[in-house]
């Protein structure tokens, strides 16, 4: 290519073959919808990048801590006092509750005894995110199909649902995140058992909310109810039972004739960092799987 | 553009991606980060002007369309990358002498690149953006682009200009 000089106009040619080139991809892409001729670049692209990106998170990890190193005293103290009172709370609220609690375990080794649903998990650190410049809220996370992570596997923290794998490649794999616009997660309310349809905003952070669509027009959810999984076909792509979040506010709209229900994640989708991804009990992976076995055992020995 | 240039400017170029999606993730302000391939792209339009920068433009696009955490149709972002790379490559005469106008166009830029972005993104309905959304994020990118743009836009338009071809100083 010609160096372009300062004098006459630069030539449109580059322009409209760049132009050309950029709408050739986005209809190949776009049109062909579900197995696209670029999901092998994409895939070969990922093998390069995500490495790269697995080193450069972590080297900048230690880094991300350091503003927690600059605490004040008094904030430590807020933090203490804060704690102790939930502490206290919760050993009350657990006082009141050890029978409840006998009765669960009870009921916990018999589900486990019967359908022996322990989940497997593999462990997984976010080293990615996407821009909110794309619109689009998905992450990278550095487990790929070298440690058994396979397309629509359901994803958690210690928190709750983070989302559903979409892509793996060898030593990465990208996941859609909960409040994704794009992601429906059905859900069922934890009081009513009624069952419905969430949908991501597509903000993260302290304003993350998604949206709750109820099957049953009639059924009211209540403020503070809370809402797990509803589960998919053989757990693909969500298992059944992983908490979702709280109802933060109801709205009802005669003119659709339903109810409407915020939610609010127990997932921070703006500080996520070690994820598990559910995956077969039998999956060979290149690191440990953390089995939910554990504490099945002790529930049914009890 | 010979080997070596294109080499530097790709390694640049995934660099930038890399550092986009893997470690600006920590410092994004509600999900932004700041978008240091479209600064590499305006530094190489300021610095080689228009056709140069929409090839790269091209190049950096589809490598955030490709990397990782993208989901998005292939092809969005090298759209609105080359229209950037073309449109600040046009206005370098006016743009490549003083820091203000600098910054000024890499807002411009930041603004352009996103919303071509954006609207391709509605008339696609590929995440269907509301457009209160876009009209959300599109001023945080602005500004979170102009805030790095004195630390990224300096040593990558000074890395251009040493690969620049010799050539009579405007």
């Amino acid at each position: 290519m010609r160096p372009s000089t300062p004098g006459p106009r630069p030539s449109r040619a580059v322009l409209v073959l760049l132009l050309v080139a950029c709408f050739a991809v986005i209809t190949v892409d776009a049109r062909s919808g579900d197995s696209s001729p670029l999901d092998p670049v994409r895939s070969a692209v990922g093998d390069v990048f995500g490495p790269a990106e697995n080193t450069a998170a972590t080297a900048v990890r230690p880094f991300a801590d350091v503003p927690d190193h600059f605490r004040t005293t008094d904030g430590l103290r807020r933090d203490v006092a804060r704690l102790q009172a939930q502490n206290s709370r919760l050993r009350s609220q657990l006082a009141g509750v050890a029978l409840d609690r006998n009765r669960a375990a009870e009921l916990d080794g018999l589900l486990a005894r019967s359908s022996s649903t322990g989940y497997a998990l593999v462990p997984a650190r976010v080293v990615a995110m996407g821009p909110a410049q794309s619109f689009s809220r998905t992450v990278t996370i550095d487990a790929g199909t070298t440690s058994g992570v396979r397309p629509d596997l359901t994803v958690l923290n210690n928190d709750g649902l983070v989302g559903r794998v979409l892509r793996a490649d060898r030593s990465t794999a990208t996941v859609l995140l909960l409040v994704d616009p794009e992601s429906v997660v059905g859900g069922r309310l934890g009081s009513s058992m009624e069952v419905g349809f969430l949908r991501g905003r597509g903000d993260v952070g302290g304003r993350a909310r998604l949206d709750l669509d109820l099957v049953d027009a009639s059924a009211t959810p209540t403020k503070g109810d809370s809402l797990v999984t509803w589960g998919s076909r053989n757990g693909r792509p969500y298992v059944p039972g992983i908490p979702i979040g709280r109802v933060g506010a109801v709205y009802s709209s005669p003119r659709e004739q339903s109810t409407r229900a915020v939610i609010t994640p127990y997932v921070d989708f703006s500080a996520l960092d070690l994820v598990g991804v559910v995956v077969d009990k039998k999956t060979r992976s290149d690191r440990t799987v953390i089995k939910a076995d554990a504490s099945t055992t002790s529930g049914g020995g009890r | 553009m010979s080997l070596v240039r294109a080499l530097v400017a790709t390694l640049v170029l995934v660099v930038a991606v890399v550092l986009q999606v893997a470690v600006f993730s920590v410092m994004s302000f509600d999900g932004v980060v700041p978008n240091l391939a479209l600064l590499v792209v305006v530094a190489a339009a300021l610095v080689r002007g228009p056709e140069i920068a929409a090839v790269l433009g091209f190049c950096g696009g589809l490598a955030i369309d490709l990397a990782p955490p993208a989901d998005h149709v292939a092809g969005r972002w090298a759209l609105s990358l080359v229209v950037v790379g073309y449109l600040a490559g046009r206005v370098r005469h006016d743009a490549g002498t003083s820091a203000v106008a600098a910054l000024l166009t890499v807002g411009a830029s930041s603004f352009v690149g996103t919303s071509v972005f954006a609207l391709s993104g509605m008339l696609l309905h590929d995440p269907a953006i509301p457009v209160a959304e876009a009209l959300r994020v599109i001023p945080v990118a602005v500004a979170y682009d102009v805030l790095v743009t004195p630390f990224v836009l300096p040593p990558v338009m000074r890395l251009f200009r040493r690969l620049k071809p010799h050539e009579v100083a405007y």
